[in-house]
């Protein structure tokens, strides 16, 4: 449903997640390389590498953020958290040289939302993370705006194949903007037309009747 | 989950070193939490995009993929709307439903797009909706149609 009635939560902004975002809830299901510092029994099952039943200390597993986010703790007794390969010294450089050659959709579809949550973690790299993150934003945002304001009417896959998930909700409301102006200067605007629900709807219905 | 309540009795004996993993199921049950939340809430702020879209009476189908505390739901925020609606204007009520594009004539040209049966008009006339009649009308009853599928606006 993308008319204007449909209002779904959005994402949130910078090191805060939003509790009811669809957006953010795919982003904490992102798997992280951790080291578990203390021993967690009974729990061998999920390490499925080793018999034990439980689960030993200095174990590297891999877990999803939403998991190591709940356990960690800034005292260090439970998790250590290592920052994934995207965001250590050797991409950072990449990104610093030029941030509009990588493909960032193949580099985790939620580079910038996962970076931010990775700032929670307090490594002693966190700053550095935090200036490429801001830095590649920059570098890469004028490259989008530009490709959302000027491709009207066109196959736009190619552009957006390369970006990440915050840059591709920007092109796309950029395109939003775009198709309502142009439809405005058409003279479309005054046209009343059928909700959007009731096209899907009998469009499914066809394919329906066909089965 | 029984060997989640099993945990927590050991550790009100006062066994500490399974505390990690009782917090770990916790979290699990937490994340579950979200995202049944997170479905839920969602599928309500679709419900209450269809009053806006669809109008107050929701086909069959619709109504049939939804679960009796949705429908009550949706009943309940069609009289909060309808209510609202009624104390603006000065007492005496605005459909703000209506209108959702700027109006620029009283009258439009619409054509059928599926057979609606007699329609009635302010005026008392009836107009059969065959498919593919065109009519000219009065804004504000075709509206409810159009957004419905079953006329179409015509611009000349």
């Amino acid at each position: 449903m993308n008319t204007q009635s449909y209002m779904p939560v959005e994402p949130g902004v910078g090191m805060e997640e939003n509790f009811l975002s669809l957006d953010d809830i795919l982003l904490a299901h992102e798997r992280l390389p951790i080291r578990i510092e203390c021993a967690f029994p009974r729990l061998g099952f999920l390490d499925k590498s080793s018999d034990t039943q439980d689960i030993p200390e200095g174990t590297k597993m891999e877990l999803p953020l939403w998991l190591s986010k709940g356990l960690y703790e800034r005292k260090r007794r439970v998790l250590s958290v290592e920052l994934p390969k995207v965001y250590r010294e050797g991409w950072r450089t990449v990104f610093n040289a030029d941030p509009n050659v990588v493909d960032l959709h193949k580099m985790g579809p939620y580079y910038y939302g996962l970076g931010s949550q990775m700032l929670h973690f307090d490594s002693p790299e966190n700053p550095e993370v935090a200036q490429t993150l801001l830095q590649t934003f920059i570098g890469r945002f004028r490259r989008t705006m530009d490709s959302s304001q000027n491709a009207y009417n066109e196959d736009t896959s190619a552009l957006v194949e390369r970006l990440d998930c915050l840059e591709k909700a920007l092109f796309r409301s950029g395109q939003s903007g775009l198709n309502g102006f142009q439809g405005w200067e058409k003279g479309q605007a005054s046209q009343l037309t059928a909700s959007s629900l009731v096209l899907n709807y009998r469009k499914r219905k066809m394919t329906d009747v066909q089965h | 989950f029984f060997k989640c309540l099993h945990d927590n009795e050991a550790k009100s004996e006062g066994r500490a070193e399974l505390i990690p993993s009782i917090k770990l199921r916790h979290c699990c049950l937490l994340r579950n939490q979200r995202c049944l939340t997170a479905y839920l809430y969602d599928r309500l702020l679709r419900i209450r995009a269809l009053r806006w879209e669809y109008g107050s009476v929701l086909p069959a189908n619709v109504r049939f993929h939804m679960c009796a505390e949705e429908v009550q739901w949706f009943s309940q925020y069609k009289k909060s709307l309808a209510s609202f609606m009624r104390s603006l204007g000065a007492g005496e009520g605005l459909d703000i439903t209506q209108d959702m594009k700027p109006p620029k004539s009283l009258y439009i040209e619409v054509r059928c797009l599926k057979d609606h049966g007699e329609f009635e008009i302010d005026d008392g006339t009836v107009i059969l909706l065959k498919k593919n009649s065109q009519h000219f009308l009065p804004r504000w009853k075709c509206e409810q149609l159009i957004r419905q599928g079953v006329l179409e606006h015509v611009m000349s």
